[in-house]
């Protein structure tokens, strides 16, 4: 049961990642990514990362998304035009991605034996674990996150506010 | 029972698609979305093995992972819209001469 959801979900990965290669228009390629995500936060509760689940679906879908969606509403974004460039990228993009995927996949499948399984509801990614891990172990790269995310707003004033 | 390197595979193909895409596609927003394609490939790969040695790190280097992936997503549409204003194109071919 656990493969089928895995290899369901694992399709609709893939499909919409795809999709969002192949799509011209960057709305339709947005809508995609957002596809990607959600099957990736079902296979996170797969994997037993329930509050990483709700996280991916509430700030990576939900928030990260919707300014992707808001900017290409924003700059109007058309169809993508085909250029010689682009083109050439291609006709020897798709040969090469083949390539690319088998060479990645061997070298990842060449390691440990197959018979490493994951059983389901063994991992423990409750909020309350997750909370313990975070203000103890991590409370540093927590304290700088912050500040990380204070000048990234600073910076997204300044550089989309409109010049006097 | 799903083994670990189906995971991995998966987290593999996604990657690799998102670098494609970060190559092929002409238009600056498509390419940002192949970055977070490829964070998100990333991130699935660190939690696979989260639960395969039963360490909880993994899942919160995910979410550190998350937090800098938003910070760095508003900053650079902050700089699409900056460099759009000039330019009023989205086409990176056309984005090639520091000055207009």
């Amino acid at each position: 049961m656990h493969l089928a959801l895995f290899i369901t979900f694992g399709v609709i990965c893939v499909a919409a990642a795809v999709n969002l290669l192949v799509q011209r228009h960057p709305i339709n390629s947005a809508l995609s990514l957002i596809l990607v995500m959600a099957s990736l936060a079902v296979l996170y509760l797969l994997l037993g990362a329930e509050f990483l689940a709700a996280i991916q679906v509430i700030v990576y879908a939900g928030a990260i998304m919707v300014l992707f969606v808001f900017v290409i509403m924003l700059l109007n974004a058309g169809v993508e035009e085909r250029t010689g460039g682009s083109r050439v990228a291609l006709r020897f993009g798709f040969p090469g991605a083949v390539l690319f995927i088998g060479a990645v996949v061997y070298a990842v499948t060449r390691g440990g034996p197959v018979h490493d399984l994951l059983p389901i509801g063994a991992m423990y990614g409750s909020p309350v674990e997750i909370g313990r891990q975070l203000f103890h172990d991590f409370l540093l790269p927590f304290e700088v996150t912050s500040v990380l995310i204070l000048i990234a707003i600073m910076g997204a004033v300044i550089l989309a506010r409109r010049e006097h | 029972m799903v083994p670990l390197n189906y995971y991995l595979v998966l987290s593999a193909v996604l990657f690799v698609l998102g670098v494609i895409g970060f190559l092929v596609k002409r238009n600056i927003i498509t390419i940002f979305m192949s970055i977070e394609l490829m964070l998100n490939a990333v991130n699935l790969s660190f939690v696979a093995f989260a639960a395969r040695w039963h360490q909880l790190s993994g899942q919160v280097f995910v979410f550190f992972v998350m937090v800098v992936a938003a910070a760095e997503a508003a900053v650079g549409l902050g700089i699409i819209i900056a460099v759009f204003r000039t330019r009023e194109t989205l086409n990176v071919d056309r984005v090639n001469l520091l000055k207009l």
